[in-house]
């Protein structure tokens, strides 16, 4: 099963490299991999996309919590929560294709960001599942270039995860 | 930790000598071990820990131990900390010095030793440039460390050491590296001087006290059992919880066995201990986990040497398992009631509520398992030719004990030797039994032997090695007399790697590639050029008074080249992948296999 796991470190150099090395050293899957500070600047926030059976799952919670750099943790996929992903996508944008594209980010609540006489950048937020129907939904060949920034989650209702 | 009695008592505490003084980083390095109590500091000197080499030279609260290679100061700090319970430190210089520690850091790490190692590093100012003997020592420890720090400024110094210990000693114990560049350490440059005496950190509050609910399930099904076993571990030597445990074991007559690292934490001469289970442990010990109805699994991590193929471990078991980290929990074999805690807690509050809840104690509810025990221990699974003209490793390990009296350290090399002095020396007591367990590191025995003897110096040490093994540290052998240190080498001499010997014997059709040990050196005289007494026995008659002859030199190291049947295998063994049920007894036992 995919697990979307919230992580508190403490904002050290090497951190993010632990959690890295951790996963490639005991083989656990990750699917995606995002850290930025938080409004705490000693504190990073990570978000981690990981599949693998119960066990397993269990097992990379508590790695994760023996790190001595984790202050704190939650999966979120154990209660409601909201999943976002942004993405930026560069595509080639000539004659009628313009017009088709221009329809495709509206339908998609996406939004170009930048312009050229041949091409676009389009920027699109939401959740992973809906960034691949919009990779999907460009025609063929169109696409240059696409950046992901690996999902990000916060659990719904009024508890936050802070320390 | 470092805490003095008048801290524990609550009282004010001493503030350390130098607090307020200005110190330079090589200064603040050396005055911080010193207030942690340190006695013993292992090392090997280099360009960038010149600065703290020259702090050493300039103080005398801190005795170095100048090893001859830097994986025997990690050795030598872990066989100081496992025989003390103390934490192990070492300093190495950058580069080679740093890599060279490595094995040891593994080796401490695998099997959850107290340890500091200080190594240095190239200066803040060209870390990252391929600057001469840089290698990024964070990095490449970072796997088998339990944390680790680079100091980049001398402000944080002290406060980060006190942080290294604090981690290295709770919790689960383990090595902490703190690596600091040589700027860092620059004696021109002087802040003032305060050792913090407390460390709180945010993220890592290690369990004490395990959850009175988990225990209340545990005491019941320990209450209902009708074929328990206590497995015991390495964590019950570490959390220094052998008492508990003891008091526990006779109060429920229940039977104990115990892993390689466990070993003495439960007397091993009792006779409610059933002897080690696992790979290579008593046909008694495996059965009994075979059908054992309730397990209690106190601090060991069911190893893979010991739980045999998981689909077949204790098939009919309700498994109760105590341990201070919780990934060890449910990691390999899933249990039913896991107990977060240190053991010695655990214990306590397991014994208290035993009490309030058992039956009348003259009642003997396990009466009809300690009958099968009877019988599986009537195989006598551990038997050996007695008569043979060569001497047996295991009549070698026998005289040992006899010649000490049961009153050693024993440390070990890793191999067949390794195994028979687990088998036939029975410890009474913990941190007796010294050896590499997880990381199975050949080469750890002799230098571990020297941290035992530093630390006490009047006691009966020994290393018990094999041809192959003693050779990957030899060179300690320079150390131990520098140092006058009089470790007693047991060198069960097969002239094969016997270990290598037995699985090839076994599962390679004797195809005996590259396990023979050929153009060994001539060991008496080796000894003798390090400056110690070489001796050589090759009679099993001879032993005996050889060893006693051996352990009378109390002021000097002794290697006794002892050779051995160079055929003889360890039984019992179970093969990987095989189920406990499933042992291989020793050829002349097997007609009466009952498994
Ligand atoms: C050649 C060879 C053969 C071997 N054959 C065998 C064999 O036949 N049988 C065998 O048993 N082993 C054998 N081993 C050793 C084996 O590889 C493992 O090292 C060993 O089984 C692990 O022991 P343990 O489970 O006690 O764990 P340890 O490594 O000692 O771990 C201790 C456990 O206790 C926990 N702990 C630590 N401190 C505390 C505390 N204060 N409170 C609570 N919990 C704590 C830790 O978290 C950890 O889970 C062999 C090794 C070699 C090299
Ligand atoms: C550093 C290292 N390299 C290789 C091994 C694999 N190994 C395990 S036992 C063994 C043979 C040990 O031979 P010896 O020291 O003579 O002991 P014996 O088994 O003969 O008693 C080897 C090579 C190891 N454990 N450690
Ligand atoms: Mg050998």
């Amino acid at each position: 099963m995919r697990h979307i796991i919230a992580v508190l470190l403490e904002n050290e150099a090497g951190a993010l490299s632990r959690v890295a090395g951790l996963f490639s050293a005991r083989g656990y899957n990750i699917e995606s991999l995002t850290v930025a500070p938080t409004d705490d600047p000693t504190l990073s926030r990570m978000t981690l996309v990981t599949t693998g059976n119960d066990d397993v799952v269990e097992q990379i919670k508590k790695q994760l919590n023996k790190l001595i750099d984790t202050v704190k943790l939650l999966d979120l996929s154990e209660g409601p929560h909201i999943e976002r992903e942004m993405m930026m996508i560069k595509v080639r944008a000539e004659r009628h294709d313009r017009e088709e594209l221009k329809r495709l980010t509206e339908i998609f609540r996406a939004k170009i960001i930048d312009v050229t006489d041949t091409s676009y950048v389009i920027e699109l937020t939401g959740a992973s599942k809906k960034l691949d129907a919009f990779i999907d939904a460009v025609p063929e060949g169109l696409i240059v270039e696409v950046v992901r920034s690996g999902p990000t989650g916060i659990s719904r209702g009024d508890k936050g995860l802070t320390i | 930790m470092a805490l003095s009695e008048a801290q524990l008592d609550g009282a004010e505490p001493e503030r350390p000598e130098r607090s307020g003084v200005e110190l330079s980083g090589a200064e603040i390095v050396i005055q911080a071990l010193a207030d942690e109590g340190v006695e013993f500091v292992f090392g090997y000197p280099g360009g960038a820990v010149l600065h703290i080499y020259d702090a050493l030279f300039r103080q005398e609260s801190v005795k170095h131990i100048l090893v001859r290679h830097e994986q025997g100061a990690s050795h030598a700090a872990d066989g100081y900390a496992r025989a003390t319970g103390k934490c192990g430190v070492c300093l190495v210089t950058s580069g080679p010095g740093a890599t060279n520690a490595v094995t040891g850091i593994a080796t401490a790490y695998m099997d959850s030793i107290p340890m500091v190692i200080l190594t240095g590093q190239v200066p803040t100012p060209v870390i990252g440039s391929d600057a001469f003997q840089e290698v990024d020592t964070v990095g490449i420890t970072r796997p088998c460390v339990k944390h680790n720090f680079l100091v980049k400024d001398v402000r944080d110094l002290a406060v980060t050491i006190r942080k290294a210990f604090y981690i290295a000693m709770s919790g689960r114990p383990g090595p902490v590296v703190v690596d600091i560049p040589k700027d860092v350490t620059d004696p021109n440059i002087k802040i003032p001087y305060d050792y913090p005496r407390d460390v709180k950190m945010r993220s890592y509050n290690p369990v004490l006290k395990g959850h009175p609910g988990q225990i209340r399930k545990a005491v019941d099904l320990i209450l209902q059992a009708k074929r328990p076993v206590f497995y015991t571990g390495g964590g019950v030597v570490l959390g220094e919880a052998s008492a508990q445990l003891t008091d526990f074991v006779r109060m429920t007559g229940f039977p104990v066995t115990s892993t390689l690292m466990g070993l003495g934490a439960y007397p091993m001469t009792d006779p409610q201990f059933i002897g080690m289970l696992g790979m290579h442990g008593t046909y008694e010990a495996n059965m009994a986990m075979h059908e054992t109805d309730v397990l209690i699994a106190i601090g060991a991590r069911f190893d893979d040497r010991v739980t045999g193929k998981i689909e077949h471990f204790c098939p009919h078991a309700k498994i109760i398992h105590v341990d201070v980290d919780p990934s060890s929990i449910s990691k390999n074999v899933k249990v039913h009631v896991p107990i977060v805690g240190q053991v010695a807690n655990v214990l306590s509050d397991m014994i208290k509520l035993y009490r309030e809840l058992a039956p009348r104690p003259d009642e003997h509810p396990v009466a009809d398992w300690w009958s099968k025990i009877a019988e599986w221990r009537a195989v006598d699974c551990m038997r050996y030719d007695r008569n043979s003209t060569a001497i047996k490793p295991q009549f070698a390990v026998e005289t040992l004990y006899k010649v000490t009296g049961g009153d050693l350290y024993l440390t070990s090399d890793v191999g067949q030797h390794q195994m028979f002095a687990a088998q036939f020396y029975p410890f009474d007591k913990p941190r007796r039994w010294i050896n590499s367990g997880g990381l199975g590191t050949m080469g750890f025995g002799l230098p571990a032997a020297m941290g035992v003897q530093l630390a006490f110096p009047d006691a009966q040490v020994a290393c018990i090695s094999g041809e192959a093994s003693i050779l990957m540290c030899i060179q300690e052998l320079a150390t131990c007399l520098q140092y006058g240190l009089p470790v007693k080498v047991i060198l069960l001499n097969n002239g094969y790697m016997g270990m290598v010997r037995q699985w090839q014997e076994f599962f390679y059709e004797s195809r005996y590639s590259n396990s023979y040990v050929d153009a060994l050196p001539d060991f008496v005289k080796l000894a003798e050029s390090f400056g110690h007494v070489g001796m050589r026995v090759d009679q099993p008659a001879d032993l005996e008074a050889a060893m006693t002859e051996a352990f009378a030199m109390k002021n000097r190291l002794v290697f006794m080249d002892v050779i051995v049947d160079p055929t003889e295998n360890v039984y019992p063994m179970i093969a990987a992948g095989k189920g406990h049920h499933e042992m291989h007894l020793a050829p002349s036992l097997s007609d009466r296999e009952l498994a």
